[in-house]
């Protein structure tokens, strides 16, 4: 691995700067939702939070999965140290979009949403993408990290189909214009082939 | 023609309803310009009080006066209309840009005069007309609609227009015009969402020819009082207060009566999503949502929806338009 110069951050210090990051979104949601500062979420309040969490879901996804070729590229330790934390917020908001969906747009109407789910496959798709980064989340801890061992690994490769059903969800539900989650897939397939190409090489190389 | 039975009406919704409704106040510069412009003096007060002082969306270049207008009541529903910001900052108008925020934020520059449109097809009268040619004979209303986006969210308006009816009869169709054909505006450097392709420009809509010449349907100049403001749809747009939004066609450029049905402009970019009727109908999902309940705009964030009424509750005027159509089928 290469070796760098540069200013000196802690892990901890990366760690607590990523959080601060992820938690603009959610500042910005709740400025604009009480109309602090001139902010609004415009006059429907519950589409906007359903999609700015959303997107913020899929924002950080992208970058959870970005930042180890953005350490291989750069030689940067502190892109790895971000991971976690990147991985976690994406979990955080996509509950939050689960919660805006099912509270705000549904009214906690359980027959509806029975009705909707039923109906509307995108529902699906984006439902089990969350329920699978449960097991993630949950085995995000250092700790579980050493417990799991090779194992771990294996579990959190599962990030990539997660993509692909997080895209796929965004992808199913938009109107028309269909420019922005291709923009999403075509990333993912950018982020997916360097991941391949480095584990074929990888395996060649031992 | 079918003959429609009208809804009773309520005392209390003949009464005209305090005007305040989030608007800003009057200013004297505009009490004045509507002075000036002097119209039937008994509509003056009223339209005068109507103008709202923030005149940022109107045409800056040539001042025109207030419009003139008078309430009917017997066309309004009783709801409480949606204020002013309510329903010029939250549009779907993809010639200004795909977000909600885009028709306000984009259409500044965008010039509603002068403007004519072009009338064609299969009537005596046909050629091309100026805004003020078409508006000058009619005494503008002022009707208060529910307007159902197909979206799922909704809202109430109260536009100014003439019945569409009015407007096509003096261009005397003939028995060959079984539809009218709406086309908005084609000009990318005023609507920079034509840049994109995201539709087959210019935006297209159409109607029955009865479904025209229904007494619901307007022809929209105005709303809350004022001109329309470019993100609604200056300076003249369709109202079809039964059916979803998006075939309330905007910027009209040219009518024209033809004997085929049209091809419209979202029943050609998803044809299994958008139907040519579009009808608002709670019984047809849309493929990728239920159509069945609404969101209400200006409600409180947590209030629930409510349910979605079949032909947004104008099913006694026009439900007998669609006897023996399968509205499955036809959605």
């Amino acid at each position: 691995m290469t070796v760098t110069s540069g200013p000196h951050l802690t892990r901890r210090g990366v760690e607590q700067l990523a959080l601060l990051i992820a938690l603009v979104p959610i500042t910005w949601m709740a400025i604009a939702l009480f109309e602090i500062a001139g902010q609004s979420l415009g006059p429907n309040p519950s589409r906007e939070l359903l999609h700015s969490s959303g997107k913020t879901a899929l924002n950080a996804l992208w970058l959870t999965l970005a930042m180890r070729p953005l350490q291989e590229l750069t030689g940067r330790i502190e892109f790895l140290w971000c991971r976690r934390v990147a991985g976690l917020t994406s979990f955080a908001y996509a509950t939050l979009h689960l919660f805006v969906y099912a509270i705000l747009e549904l009214g906690l109407d359980w027959s509806d949403l029975g009705a909707e789910i039923a109906k509307r496959p995108f529902i699906i798709v984006g439902l089990i993408a969350l329920i699978g980064m449960l097991p993630m989340a949950a085995t995000s801890t250092d700790r579980a990290m050493r417990r799991m061992g090779r194992r771990w690994q294996r579990w959190h490769a599962a990030i990539y189909p997660i993509a692909i059903l997080a895209v796929w969800h965004y992808y199913w539900q938009v109107k028309l214009d269909i420019t922005e989650p291709l923009i999403y897939a075509a990333t993912l397939a950018a982020l997916l082939g360097y991941r391949l190409h480095r584990t074929r090489h990888r395996r060649r190389s031992i | 023609m079918a003959k429609f039975t009208f809804p009773k009406i309520a005392p209390s919704e003949i009464e005209p309803t305090p005007r305040e409704l989030g608007t800003p106040p009057t200013s004297r510069r505009e009490v004045l310009t509507g002075l000036v412009a002097g119209a039937g003096a008994t509509l003056l007060a009223e339209s005068a009080i109507a103008q709202p002082a923030t005149v940022s969306a109107r045409s800056a270049a040539t001042p025109v006066a207030p419009p003139s207008f008078r309430r009917n009541p017997r066309w309004s529903v009783s709801e409480a209309p949606n204020t002013w910001e309510e329903i010029t900052t939250y549009n779907n108008f993809y010639e200004f840009g795909l977000d909600k925020s885009d028709p306000s934020e984009r259409s500044g520059s965008f010039k509603p005069r002068p403007w004519s449109v072009e009338i064609a097809g299969e009537a005596a009268k046909t050629g091309r007309y100026t805004l003020e040619d078409i508006l000058k004979p009619h005494a503008l209303e002022e009707r208060i609609y529910r307007f159902r986006c197909v979206e799922a969210w909704s809202r109430v308006v109260p536009w100014l227009g003439i019945p569409l009816r009015d407007v096509l009869a003096r261009f005397e169709p003939n028995s060959r015009a079984k539809f009218v054909e709406f086309t908005t505006l084609l000009d990318p450097k005023q609507f920079p969402g034509q840049r994109s392709r995201v539709i087959d420009w210019p935006y297209v809509e159409g109607l029955r020819i009865d479904e025209a010449m229904h007494p619901l349907t307007l022809l929209t100049v105005g709303l809350h009082g004022r001109w329309l403001p470019n993100q609604s749809g200056a300076p003249l747009r369709l109202i079809v207060p039964w059916k979803y939004g998006f075939k309330s066609i905007k910027s009209i450029v040219r009518i024209r009566f033809v004997e085929k049905q049209p091809a419209t402009s979202w029943n050609k970019a998803a044809p299994d999503e958008y139907g040519f009727y579009a009808n608002v109908n709670p019984a047809v999902d849309h493929p990728r949502w239920s159509q069945a309940k609404e969101r209400r705009l200006g409600g409180s964030l947590f209030g629930s929806r409510i349910d979605t009424l079949p032909f947004n509750g104008y099913a006694n005027e026009v439900a007998a338009l669609y006897r023996g159509l399968d509205l499955r089928r036809f959605y």
